[in-house]
């Protein structure tokens, strides 16, 4: 058997679906026209699904941020900052969300990705165990694939099986670290975090909350659920990315945990990477100082809660709450392209997600919406939807 | 501690449903290959095996396991760690 017979029956699927959904499988976005449209395929279309939320990657401050920093300090630093050293500005970024979440340390990483790879692989070791939401994300999954610890999952949202896992490990005398996220990016659901912060502090374990998807978004300043649900004392680590509502590509870390500092010592994905570029360091730091003003947060709710409910009246099934992220679900994936293309067709582009990235294993066309979608393209948005056959979302 | 045999009986109890009628289900089947389990739906037996034993089993034996003498003999691995 040679080494890529394995991929054989995918390599069926794909051929199987892409004569159904050509369209999604060639998909090239050749012109970015805004933070909300794009020419998709040759056509120009509404970009529902972004996860763009405040709209901030056309903002002028931030592009200029950008340009200024490349012209100054170059197209990108060639290496890690083990190896090649620290920029000021990696410094200067780390400091300045600190001082937004109100932290005492800072680590910032290249992805989203690896700050959840690196951290999971190192924060805990082989006799501890990382208890996870089961709808987490797939860097969180492969984030504790690559340390050492015990890996169990409770079921999504569920603080009483979350509970009877915390019971059952007392026994064991172990660190235990609890592994939530904000909004989850499949369904725009959050954690009940009160709730689990509760847990946190009554069985004495670690709490991680990754806001990729509610910095910027969710709470007062745009700390995300932590700020909201009043429970940021409670959790020890933030985890969150600069490629959602920061409009760039980076993550990071941060915590009240002096030894957090310790993990750029002893995290491979931290250590042999390449640190962000300049223009990457700047243009986030220019969207950071823009994240508390509370404006773009009030008109991505409004955009929200609008096409939330057109959805719903409609009779689609979406997710359990009013969100940015607004899936609406298709229990047959065959049925999902069909419907996926008309979107398409009609000049609205979402995500088609498929099992088994969705969570019961059915399909989901998932609209994340933004701050600078206007009220005309959240009413085109759900006219496209409106247009639907119905029965095909069965 | 419960037995060998009763943890496979346990096993087999929650496939049934989620199996072909036609197939039969053999200790030693593969549970991808063999019985046509996604990842999805192997999720779904350690949740419902957690439920049957009160145990947590850590996602990370799924490594170890292919069949259903391989899941028997890892939870029998977790009930001697646990003192069950």
């Amino acid at each position: 058997m040679g080494i890529f017979d394995k991929f054989q029956p995918l390599a069926e699927i794909r051929r199987d679906m892409e004569k159904k959904c050509s369209d999604f499988f060639n998909l090239v976005i050749k012109d970015i026209t805004s933070p909300t449209e794009a020419v998709v395929n040759g056509r120009a279309v509404i970009h529902a699904g972004s996860n763009n939320y405040l709209g901030l990657t056309f903002d002028p401050h931030c592009i200029q941020a950008a340009c200024t920093a490349a012209q100054k300090e170059g197209t990108g630093t060639t290496g890690s900052r083990m190896a090649n050293g620290t920029y000021s500005g990696h410094l200067d970024l780390e400091q300045e969300l600190s001082n937004f979440f109100g932290r005492l340390k800072t680590i910032i990483f290249s992805t989203g990705y690896t700050a959840n790879l690196a951290m999971l692989s190192t924060v805990v070791g082989s006799e501890d165990v990382i208890l996870i939401d089961a709808d987490c994300h797939a860097s969180i999954y492969d984030g504790c694939r690559l340390g050492t610890a015990d890996i169990i999952r409770f079921r999504h949202n569920d603080t009483n099986d979350l509970e009877k896992r915390l019971r059952r490990l007392e026994k064991r005398h172990t660190n235990v670290l609890i592994v939530v996220e904000g909004l989850y990016s499949m369904l725009g659901d959050r954690a009940p975090l009160a709730a689990i912060a509760a847990l946190k502090n009554k069985y004495g374990a670690y709490l991680m909350v990754d806001e990729a998807h509610s910095m910027g978004v969710i709470g007062q300043t745009g700390r995300g659920l932590a700020e909201e649900a009043g429970v940021e004392d409670s959790v020890d680590f933030i985890v969150g990315t600069f490629s959602k509502s920061l409009g760039a590509i980076g993550g990071f870390c941060t915590s009240n945990h002096p030894e957090l500092d310790m993990i750029r010592y002893a995290s491979r994905p931290y250590i042999f990477t390449a640190s962000p570029s300049p223009a990457t360091i700047a243009s986030t730091r220019a969207a950071l100082a823009l994240l508390p003003q509370p404006e773009r947060r009030r008109r991505l709710w409004s955009n929200a809660d609008r096409l939330y409910k057109r959805l719903k009246n409609l009779g689609f099934c979406v997710g359990p709450e009013v969100s940015p992220v607004i899936a609406v679900r298709c229990s047959k994936p065959e049925n999902a392209y069909t419907l996926w293309n008309k979107l398409l067709a009609q000049g609205v582009y979402v995500n088609m997600v498929l099992p088994p990235a969705t969570p019961d294993g059915g399909a989901l066309l998932r609209c994340s919406l933004s701050a600078a979608h206007t009220t005309e393209q959240i009413n085109k948005i759900g006219d496209a939807f409106a247009a639907l056959p119905p029965h095909r979302m069965n | 501690m419960q037995s060998n045999e009763k943890i496979v009986s346990q096993i087999k109890e929650i496939l049934r449903p989620l199996i072909p009628g036609h197939i039969e289900i053999k200790t030693d089947a593969d549970l991808t290959a063999d019985l046509g389990l996604d990842s999805l739906k192997v999720m779904s037996i350690i949740e419902s095996l957690e439920d049957h034993l009160d145990l947590s089993i850590p996602i990370n034996i799924l490594s170890e396991v292919r069949t259903i003498n391989d899941l028997a003999l890892q939870i029998q691995k977790l009930n001697h760690k646990e003192g069950n």
